[in-house]
Order: C-alpha cells, then sequence, then structure tokens
C-alpha cells in the first residue's frame, strides 16, 4: 500500500479544508492562543503584522524559525508561514520545520525581481497572491494550492482586496462566456497557461481556492469578501493592531461564516471597540504599495 | 431523504456535490431550524476546533447531539469524525465534539501537512475494488467501543469505522470523485437506520 505524498489533490485538498473560515496573522504564542480560542482555521506565524512592517521599513524576510515551532507546539490548529517571492531556501526551511502551508507573500521584501518560487518541488502547499485572473493562473501554473487577493496590507482599507476580487471573477464570468476557439487568444492576452485557461472557461471557477487578504479590519469587511465569491479570508493586522482582539477576531469568524445575515453580522460588530486605525490606500506612495510587487 | 451538510466550516461544497451524485438533494445547514428539517446528515472535513467553536456559539452543539443519540443517521469525514468521537485524543484543553461514536480518535495523528498523503485502500462495503483515500492532517481511531465495527484500516490503525447509525473516515472520500462511500452512507447506514425507526 503506497503512500504518495504532497500530490496536487493533497495540496489543494488541505486549502479545500480551510473554507469558510479566517486564518489569522499572529506574532507570538499569547495571540496564536487568542486565534484558535476565537476559532480561527489557521495562524499566520510572522515576527510583525504588516502594519508595523510599512512603519518600521527596511528588508521584511522569513520569520525565525525558533518563533514558529513555539507557534507550533502552542496551538493545534495549522500553522503557516511566509517567505519572500523567490526565496526558494526560505521556502525550503519552512518545509523543514514541517510548517502546513507557506505564503510566497509580497508582505515580505521580494527576492527575486522576476522569478517566484517553483513550488511543485515541494511537499508542502504554498498560496499566492493575485490582482487578476492573469496573475492567479500564472502563480497555480507554478504550483500554487490556493490563491488571495493581494489587497494592501497593513492598511485597514478593503478597496484594493474588493477590486481584485472584482477583477478575478470578473474575468473568469467573462472566459466562461467565450467559444472554445477564443481561448486560444484568451491565453495569449492573460500570459496563461492555455489548459488552465480552458479548465477555467468550462468550470466558471479556478481549480484552487479563492481567499481574500489586504485591508480586513472589520466582521462586515469578512463578510464582504465572502459574498465577493471568496472562499474564506485572512486577516492580518486587523485584528492584533485592535483594541480588542479576542473579540474582534472571534466577531469576524462569526461574520464569515454568516456572511450573508446582516443580523448576525450587526451583533458581530457590536461593543468591538476601537478598529486598527487605518491608512487609505490612495495615500501611500507608489513604491510602498504592496500589490505591485510580483506580476 | 432529506439529507444535511453542517455548513459552519470546511469543505461544504465537495459533500454536495458527492450527495448530489448519488442522486439525493442535500441541504446546508447552520441554524437549528435547518438541522431539524433534515433526516441525516453529513460533517464535513475542516478544521474540527472552528466547527466546534461555531456549533457551541450558534446553538447547535445540544440540538446536533441529541439528534444523533436519538439516532439520526451521520457521516463524518476528518474533522467530521473527530466531532463525532466520543473521546478525542491530541486536542485543545476542552475540546468537545458531537460525539455518538464510541471511539478515541486522535487528532492530527498521521503529522503535519507534510506527511498528508493519499493511497488505495480496502474498503468493507462488499466490494473488492479500492478506494483512493485522501488523508489531510488526518486522525486515526486508536481505541473502538463495542460495537463498532472497522471498515478500512492502515498500518492496523483504523481509519473508516461505523456503528448502527454512524459512519466516520478519517478519510475525505469528497475530495476524490468517486462517490462509493456516500453511496455506502446513503444506501446502508442511512436508509437502513431510517427503516428500523419507522
Amino acid at each position: 500500500m503506497s503512500q504518495e505524498k504532497g500530490t496536487g489533490r493533497v495540496k489543494r485538498g488541505m486549502a479545500e479544508m480551510l473554507k469558510g473560515g479566517v486564518i489569522m496573522d499572529v506574532v507570538n504564542v499569547e495571540q496564536a492562543k487568542i486565534a484558535e480560542d476565537a476559532g480561527a482555521v489557521a495562524v499566520m506565524a510572522l515576527e510583525r503584522v504588516p502594519a508595523d512592517i510599512r512603519a518600521q521599513g527596511g528588508v521584511a524576510r522569513m520569520s525565525d524559525p525558533d518563533m514558529i515551532q513555539m507557534i507550533q507546539a502552542a496551538v493545534s490548529i495549522p500553522v503557516m508561514a511566509k517567505a519572500r517571492i523567490g526565496h526558494f531556501v526560505e521556502a525550503q526551511v519552512l518545509q523543514s520545520l514541517d510548517v502546513d502551508f507557506i505564503d510566497e507573500s509580497e508582505v515580505l521584501t521580494p527576492a527575486d525581481y522576476k522569478n517566484h518560487i517553483d513550488k511543485w518541488n515541494f511537499t508542502i502547499p504554498f498560496v499566492c497572491g493575485a490582482t487578476n485572473l492573469g496573475e492567479a493562473l500564472r502563480r497555480i501554473n507554478e504550483g500554487a494550492a490556493m490563491i488571495r487577493s493581494k489587497g494592501e496590507a497593513g492598511t485597514g482599507d478593503v478597496s484594493n482586496a474588493m477590486q481584485h476580487m472584482r477583477q478575478i471573477n470578473g474575468e473568469i464570468r467573462r472566459l466562461s462566456s467565450l467559444r472554445e476557439d477564443e481561448l486560444y487568444v484568451e491565453a495569449k492576452e492573460l500570459q496563461a497557461p492555455y489548459e488552465l485557461v480552458k479548465e477555467v472557461a468550462e468550470k466558471g471557477k479556478l481549480p484552487v481556492v479563492l481567499f481574500t487578504a489586504g485591508g480586513i479590519a472589520t466582521p462586515a469587511d469578512a463578510a464582504l469578501m465572502m459574498s465577493m465569491g471568496a472562499d474564506g479570508v485572512f486577516i492580518g493586522s486587523g485584528i492584533f493592531k485592535s483594541g480588542n482582539p479576542a473579540q474582534r477576531a472571534a466577531a469576524c469568524v462569526r461574520a464569515t461564516t454568516f456572511w450573508d445575515d446582516p443580523k448576525i453580522i450587526a451583533d458581530a460588530s457590536r461593543g468591538l471597540g476601537e478598529a486598527m486605525v487605518g491608512i487609505n490606500v490612495a495615500d501611500l506612495p507608489a513604491p510602498h504599495r504592496l500589490a505591485e510587487r510580483g506580476w | 431523504m432529506k439529507v444535511g451538510v453542517l455548513a459552519l466550516q470546511g469543505d461544504v461544497r465537495e459533500h454536495i456535490s458527492a450527495l448530489v451524485a448519488c442522486g439525493v438533494y442535500p441541504t446546508p445547514v447552520r441554524r437549528r431550524q435547518e438541522l431539524d428539517a433534515v433526516q441525516a446528515l453529513v460533517i464535513p472535513g475542516g478544521e474540527s476546533t472552528t466547527i466546534a467553536h461555531l456549533a457551541q456559539l450558534f446553538d447547535l452543539m445540544e440540538p446536533v447531539r441529541n439528534r444523533i443519540a436519538r439516532g439520526m443517521p451521520v457521516f463524518g469525514s476528518c474533522a467530521g469524525m473527530i466531532l463525532l468521537a466520543e473521546n478525542i485524543l491530541g486536542a485543545k484543553a476542552g475540546q468537545k465534539g458531537f460525539g455518538g461514536l464510541d471511539i478515541s480518535v486522535r487528532r492530527n495523528a498521521f503529522g503535519r501537512q507534510v506527511d498528508s498523503f493519499e493511497s488505495e485502500i480496502p474498503f468493507a462495503d462488499g466490494s473488492r475494488e479500492l478506494v483512493r483515500a485522501v488523508f489531510i492532517r488526518a486522525p486515526w481511531v486508536e481505541k473502538i467501543g463495542q460495537g463498532i465495527e472497522v471498515l478500512a484500516e492502515i498500518d492496523s490503525h483504523p481509519v473508516a469505522v461505523r456503528s448502527r447509525s454512524i459512519l466516520a473516515t478519517s478519510f475525505h472520500p469528497e475530495l476524490t470523485g468517486d462517490h462509493r462511500i456516500h453511496s455506502y452512507f446513503i444506501e446502508e447506514v442511512a436508509r437502513t437506520a431510517l427503516q428500523e425507526v419507522q
């Protein structure tokens, strides 16, 4: 009885299990436990949340292995970690630490401005950011088992995440309306492999799970993303940069499950204290916009 | 037969497609009245701690537990198996599920995601064909109580078990496109259990 590890089905299946859930950024054991108690489906272990990376500047890199392992020991839910775009050695290190998912993330400073990591070479699954369908399909072609919108992490402004979700889903709807012989040119336009373009046109959805990330700060933000067709949400700075993290985390989990029930979202939104202050994406100078990292 | 799929979190969509392929028309269950409207329930794969947390929060924990105790047919895969076990090992302190199945289950027994795998294994539903089983941070059954039948094993650890009205698998039959195990649940487990009640 042979056991095949790291197959496409095993990697994509892992992402399927996270559907309908909230993945939370945490920087220490205490936060990881708060996230687990609040009902997070997974935690993203990192040294600085995006809001701090923005504030402090400098090169942002993979987290300290000690910190990741302390979080793994403290919670029973999956633990994810971020590697820089194209930094396949950071990814190998994270795999050797047995993290459950790697985020090849534009929130960290890219290591390679041309190539992303060849994700087929790994046993553990990867999630990558995308702003449009072509970018999503290029990442899937490189082996990503999950796609998320890029949003504008660390701002508390959902407008970019919203735009990416509309863009990706709009392009998928358009593909489904094309004749088969039009898909060849479409593949060229999208700069994506024809086989993937054809698969998306037939199924009307990406072949992997689509989450949303970037700027989500309230239960209503999470519900908005779910109603835009997200399979789940990542919340980065929004929880632990707010007044009452435990309560806000639980509220976002509730709103994600009952995204179509405004009464429950209203209840979840009551008395949460201060949300993260936030930055308007329009006020960010273009070189500091993370969504423009990756290609 | 009205079958529900517990839709608090997890791979609900895949279970719904598998059930549709078996000729039943499943409904998602997130609320008490939706639970009351179904005769059988599927508990999907996902994060067992999250599903338990949401079930508790939205007053589904006791109602589901009571329905199961009164004989409602249930099928749980992976997280679903954990939530149906009377005893959960390797869990977060105080983690409780719906129970109903007299087994001890170990969470993440095969390891973390690097150790997740797929394999062809025998499944004791009378067919000689192997089933493709996908194990993702999967549990296994460490101890079984009276009246529990083992339907599949890996390295002598039970990975599919049933009692009279409850079926549970460590793996994810909903991910393979082969609907044999869903059909076994509907035809052998649920129909038989519901007929006995009537």
